[in-house]
């Protein structure tokens, strides 16, 4: 590999933040950016880029392979970038975005005291730290910034189970058997142009392998977060839950406020074999740009699980308040019988956010069953569309799908879309559907105000009461974090 | 406590209360009585500040402060509570976690630190123990599926924990069967003082047999136009609004 | 037939035909035509409904009625026609001759002639209005070849007592046929009057019917339509109704499907005024290898608008059926409430339902929702039936029609109603 094209820049605290910036800074709390040495690759794509990414990892020859044959299907794809979504941006430019950065420092730390003091202040921002008083709530996190993992606590214990918990490149090195066997296997490198787009530069993630019969004792955690400018992030998850076991996962994603936009384009894959269950949430706050528009991230994820084994079961739960562009559409294959795929989501959006999201049910296996619920809450300029399919196939009998769409709209200004497909293809298949549109009612903002709640509390309790079937499907602690991050996303929306 | 002079208010437009003078003391209880569109709710709900009614003319009075100058949750916030005739549904919002805002908001308001959930929770059980009321209501969505009698009950109980200083009424009786009716009026009697006062808003004589008036007022066309004592709402039972409307319309020569 | 080069000779000598004023309309139409093309399902909107085989076919396509007798076509008319007015459209071309106006009211002229005479600023207002909401070349090659057109006038203040029956006849007795049948219709202020369409071929080759009808409601209006459609298995029809509410109106519309090859059916309503309130409803029955597709728009242009929309899918043996209903709110259209409801049983094991509701708001103040279901006859209900000693075949049936009446009771025009259960009747076999 070429040593020119690599460099290293020191990203300084304030560089480029205007003074309106800083003043809105109070509108999205994790609107800072760290200070820390990173190592960058130059900004565009190239097979060169590819190598290097793979060089940088000090991959193996077989993952570089597979990068690259990624790398020249996305090429190929170059008409296929998606235009059917509800969502309006300019062209983005693959070629001014930067695809690898790492912040510099020792790869593995031994332990977390090795991890730079800056990037550990800036978890602490987060609210994430990985010490001793984290252990104690049992949440083990494995954290992302820009596209590198950083490192992943609770290993040891988590290990005496049988459990990996590792960083996606952490585990080409360490279990190149599990990756090979099951990477790419539920979301296909050619699957859509982001994904494979992901598959040729993806730098990192996490990787959970839960074996047979392991219930895992904690929630197991990553937070994402984009720091450098120009980058992209593209990270890669997957989890693998064998036959009967049990795994709760959780997601959280933050970026600093930048004026231009910038691209995440992340996979995450799920297998549940025979009897297995994961359940996966995430609460999505990238930063969705100004109040007039500008900035914020172009959020597009492939996301798909697949119920290998009977019995099995996979829940989706998000929470997106964050994001300029959101398109994302978490799905379930229910290929063994009896399995169960759920889908639970709420997305708001304000200003001139624009979320496409929804989830798919692919019913293939006798007796599945999966259940939809999205709640979107739509104010300002914004645009929020739910997209949902809901499949029975052939040999699919005894399906049942319940779906339940219900949108919000505070304010004239602001759309809210639907568009379900239900295809049915087996005639004992039972699919409901039912979606509402409405607004807060004046009379609903008055009552609370007569018990001496302001308007803006008022707001943020009837979204609450909205969105709640959603939010108890989360894990306690997230629950309480997306409850305010659902007030904060629509202050101001109503007056 | 409360002075309303010459009070003039409509909705959309057109013109509804008329010119109301009417003042209410610490400790006292005060009934308005009046058919249908004479101006009652419009009453309750201009005090109450809600959007859509206008003023037009005249002052009110609260505890030293112009009433029609504060936003409704600061009106609420200075002890003024309405008991709605129709009581809001909001879907998802548990009844317990609603009233736990509007408190400690009020709180706020005044300078004070919000209660903590044991605070809040010693609070709650105290009040339910002298309203009745049973856990499993507190923990449903706020209003919805409630039955009418619930409805009434759980606005009765708000008004305990947010210890008003003048509470209105608005039709608290319509739509409850006589057994509702004996237990919000005992829950009201229960929380009467000598510091605070009550304005019951209704239709009927019936809701007056257990909250017992000092005065009572008849409201007719948008003025008070007769003022006495309980034996006011006795004889209306017996004869009607119409021998009320006829005094009135002699009067007005019409 | 796919290639434009098929379709450019035609056009060229019908624009050199044309005495009248519909050439540069035709032209845009053309020049869309060859733009969009024919849709495959890449579409979006045609995603569930392949129709370019058909277009790999050999059709003549007719200029003239040819030879149909009025003895040729009586065992075709519709129950009550006795007391109708009777309009018949003849491999796309409509027939003076052989249509029937009783009803003083009821102006029936050729659309060419329309557009040149003091009809002429209604006709340049809506014609072609449909091309908004159905950006595809399917839509476009109508207009690109309207001919033989009719315009259809009920005047203000007028109730028509006759309702208008609508036959579009193709005869394919010898080869086959593609034909484009077009009308106007312009129901005026205050009046009000029954529109009843209906498709049938002659003959065993094959017929390719691709109609679009455009309806312009004034104020205090009041239109009831029906579309009916029982056709044989080997034609094929994309049939389009575009109903615009230009004042505050009444519109009732049913669509009843129980027979075809590919069936599309694009069903646009506008509510362009205030306090407009329209009702959709349609049942499609559907049986051998047919392929229905209802697409139906709702679009709330203006404020306080009201609409239902009731659509319920039966789909035995091979046939499939395609349900897509789109409500617009537009950001004016404070105060709408629009409803929708879906419900599709699957009787068989090879049938299959693909559906798409569809709602896109953006005015805060509204009341809408959609519902929609697949599944199979109930169960228990069966149960309940047989233990009463009803025959499962019997009880099937039973069940069938208690799904369909929901529809069939809103077909107002009573001999109309009679005929379209006797059809359900017989193909129930009870």
């Amino acid at each position: 590999m070429n040593p020119e094209v690599y460099k290293e820049s020191q990203i300084d605290v304030d560089e480029g933040l205007s003074t309106i910036e800083k003043t809105v800074l109070t509108d999205y709390k994790y609107g800072f950016v760290s200070k820390f040495d990173a190592d960058e690759a130059p900004k565009g794509l190239s097979e060169d880029i590819v190598r290097f990414i793979s060089a940088r990892k000090n991959e193996p020859e077989w993952m570089l392979e597979w990068r690259l044959k990624a790398y020249k299907q996305w090429c190929r794809m170059a008409d296929d970038e998606p235009t059917w979504a509800n969502l309006k941006y300019p062209p983005i430019n693959y070629q001014n975005i930067i695809y690898y950065s790492a912040p510099k420092q020792k790869m593995n730390p031994k332990s977390l005291d090795e991890i730079d003091p800056e990037l550990r202040r800036t978890f602490e921002k987060l609210g994430i730290s990985m010490n001793e008083q984290k252990r104690l709530t049992g949440v083990a996190v494995d954290a992302v910034i820009d596209s590198i993992s950083i490192g992943t606590s609770f290993k040891e214990q988590l290990g005496e189970l049988g459990i990996i918990f590792c960083s996606m490149s952490e585990a080409i090195q360490e279990h190149p058997e599990l990756i090979k066997k099951y990477l790419s296997s539920v979301v296909p490198t050619t699957d859509n142009y982001f994904a494979a787009l992901n598959a040729a530069v993806f730098s990192d993630g996490s990787f959970c392998y839960i074996p047979k019969g392991v219930r895992c004792p904690m929630e197991l955690s990553t937070y994402f977060r984009i720091n450098a400018e120009n980058t992209g992030q593209f990270e890669r998850t997957l989890i693998v839950a064998d036959e009967g076991s049990y795994v709760s996962y959780l997601e959280g994603c933050t970026a600093p406020m930048r004026d231009e936009n910038q691209l995440h384009a992340a996979v995450v894959e799920l297998i549940a074999m025979d009897n297995a269950e994961i359940k996966y949430s995430t609460v999505q706050n990238w930063y969705p740009g100004d109040k007039n528009g500008v900035g914020g991230i172009y959020n597009f994820v492939t996301k798909r699980g697949i119920c290998q084994g009977v019995n099995s079961k996979i829940s989706w739960t998000q929470v997106e308040t964050g994001s300029a562009i959101t398109w994302k559409y978490p799905s379930v294959i229910l290929k063994g019988d009896n399995s169960t795929g759920e889908f639970y989501s709420v997305a708001v959006t304000n200003n001139h956010q624009q979320a496409d999201t929804g989830t798919k049910m692919h019913h293939l296996g006798k007796n599945t069953k999966s259940r939809i619920v999205s709640k979107g809450i739509s104010a300002g300029f914004s645009n929020n569309s739910y997209r949902g399919l809901v499949h029975v196939g052939k040999k699919a009998s005894n399906a049942r799908n319940f779906s339940q769409c219900d949108s919000l709209l505070l304010g004239d200004k602001c759309g809210a879309h639907t568009f379900p497909y239900i295809e049915v293809r087996n005639k004992t298949a039972l699919v409901e559907h039912e979606a509402t549109t409405s607004k807060i009612g004046e009379d609903q903002i008055f009552y609370c105000n007569q018990r001496g709640i302001d308007t803006e509390t008022a707001v943020a309790l009837i979204v609450n009461g909205f969105a709640k079937e959603v939010m108890n499907q989360l894990p306690m602690e997230f629950a309480v974090e997306a409850q305010k991050l659902l007030a904060i996303s629509l202050e101001g929306s109503v007056g | 406590m409360l002075n309303i002079r010459n009070l003039q208010a409509g909705i959309e437009g057109r013109k509804i209360l008329k010119g109301i003078n009417l003042e209410i003391k610490a400790g006292e209880v005060h009934a308005i009585m009046g058919p249908n569109g004479s101006g009652k709710s419009t009453l309750a709900s201009t005090l109450a500040g809600k959007k859509s009614y206008e003023v037009l003319g005249g002052s009110v009075d609260f505890l030293g402060k112009d009433l029609l100058e504060l936003s409704p949750e600061a009106r609420a916030a200075e002890g003024l509570f309405l008991a709605f005739q129709y009581p809001i549904e909001i879907p998802g919002l548990s009844t317990t976690n609603f009233i736990k805002t509007a408190v400690n908001e009020v709180r706020k308001y005044h300078g004070k630190d919000p209660l903590d959930a044991v605070g809040f929770l010693r609070m709650m059980k105290e009040k339910m123990a002298l309203m009745n009321i049973e856990q499993s209501l507190l923990s449903r969505p706020l209003n919805e599926g409630f039955s009418g009698g619930e409805k009434k009950r759980n606005e009765i109980f708000q008004m305990a924990m947010l210890e008003p200083k003048l509470a209105i009424l608005d039709e608290t009786d319509s739509g409850l069967d006589i057994d509702a009716i004996r237990i919000v009026s005992n829950g009201v009697n229960k929380l009467r003082n000598k510091d605070n006062a009550v304005l019951v808003v209704t239709h009927y004589q019936r809701l007056l047999d257990y909250i017992v008036p000092d005065f009572v007022h008849v409201l007719y066309n948008g003025r008070i136009v007769k003022s006495g004592t309980k034996e006011l709402a006795l004889e209306l039972e017996e004869r009607g609004y119409d021998f009320i409307k006829n005094e009135v319309n002699v009067e007005e020569g019409v | 037939m796919n290639s434009v080069e098929h379709y450019k000779e035609h056009f060229d000598q019908l624009q050199s035909t044309d005495k009248n004023g519909l050439t540069a309309i035709r032209k845009n139409a053309f020049d869309a035509f060859n733009k969009f093309g024919i849709p495959t399902s890449r579409h979006e909107e045609w995603k569930y409904t392949r129709i370019g085989g058909l277009f790999n076919k050999q059709y003549q396509f007719p200029v003239s009625t040819g030879s149909l007798s009025a003895n040729d076509i009586n065992d075709l008319r519709l129950p009550g026609h006795e007391q109708a007015n009777e309009l018949v459209f003849i491999n796309g071309i409509f027939s003076f001759p052989l249509s029937k106006i009783i009803s003083p009211e009821l102006i029936v002229q050729s659309l060419e002639e329309a557009a040149s005479n003091e009809f002429k600023e209604i006709v340049a207002a809506n014609l072609g209005h449909s091309s908004d909401y159905l950006k595809d070349g399917i839509n476009a090659l109508n207009t690109a070849f309207v001919n033989g057109a009719v315009f259809v006038h009920v005047s203000k203040g007028k109730v028509t007592e006759h309702p208008i029956y609508i036959y579009n006849i193709t005869d394919a007795r010898t080869e086959n046929i593609f034909s484009q049948p077009r009308s106007l219709v312009h129901v005026g202020q205050n009046a009000q009057v029954q529109l009843i369409e209906t498709y049938v071929t002659i003959g065993a080759s094959e017929s390719f019917t691709n109609a679009v009808m455009e309806i312009v409601v004034e104020e205090n209006a009041l239109l009831e339509y029906y579309k009916i459609q029982n056709d044989a298995s080997h034609t094929n029809q994309v049939s389009t109704t575009h109903i615009r509410q230009v004042g505050k109106s009444y519109v009732h519309a049913v669509t009843i499907s129980l027979n075809g090859g590919i069936v599309r059916n694009n069903l646009n309503i506008v509510l362009d005024a205030e306090r407009c309130e329209a009702h959709l409803y349609g049942l499609y029955f559907q049986k051998g290898k047919s392929h229905i597709d209802n697409h139906t728009v709702v679009d709330n242009v203006k404020p306080n608008c009201f609409s239902n929309e009731l659509y319920k899918g039966v789909m035995n043996d091979e046939a499939s059926g395609v349900f897509n209903g789109k409500i617009f709110v537009r950001q004016l259209a404070q105060k709408t409430n629009a409803y929708q409801s879906n419900k599709n049983v699957l009787l068989s094991d090879n049938a299959t339902v693909n559906a798409k509701p569809q709602l896109e708001i953006f005015a805060d103040d509204v009341k809408c929702s959609h519902g929609c279901t697949v599944g199979q006859l109930d169960e228990e209900a069966l149960f309940y039936l047989q233990s009463r000693g009803i025959a499962g075949k019997v009880a099937h049936s039973l069940l069938v029609r208690a799904f369909a009446t929901d529809i069939l009771e809103h077909v107002k025009p009573a001999p109309i109603r009679a005929y379209i259960e006797t059809l359900i009747a017989e193909r129930l076999e009870y």
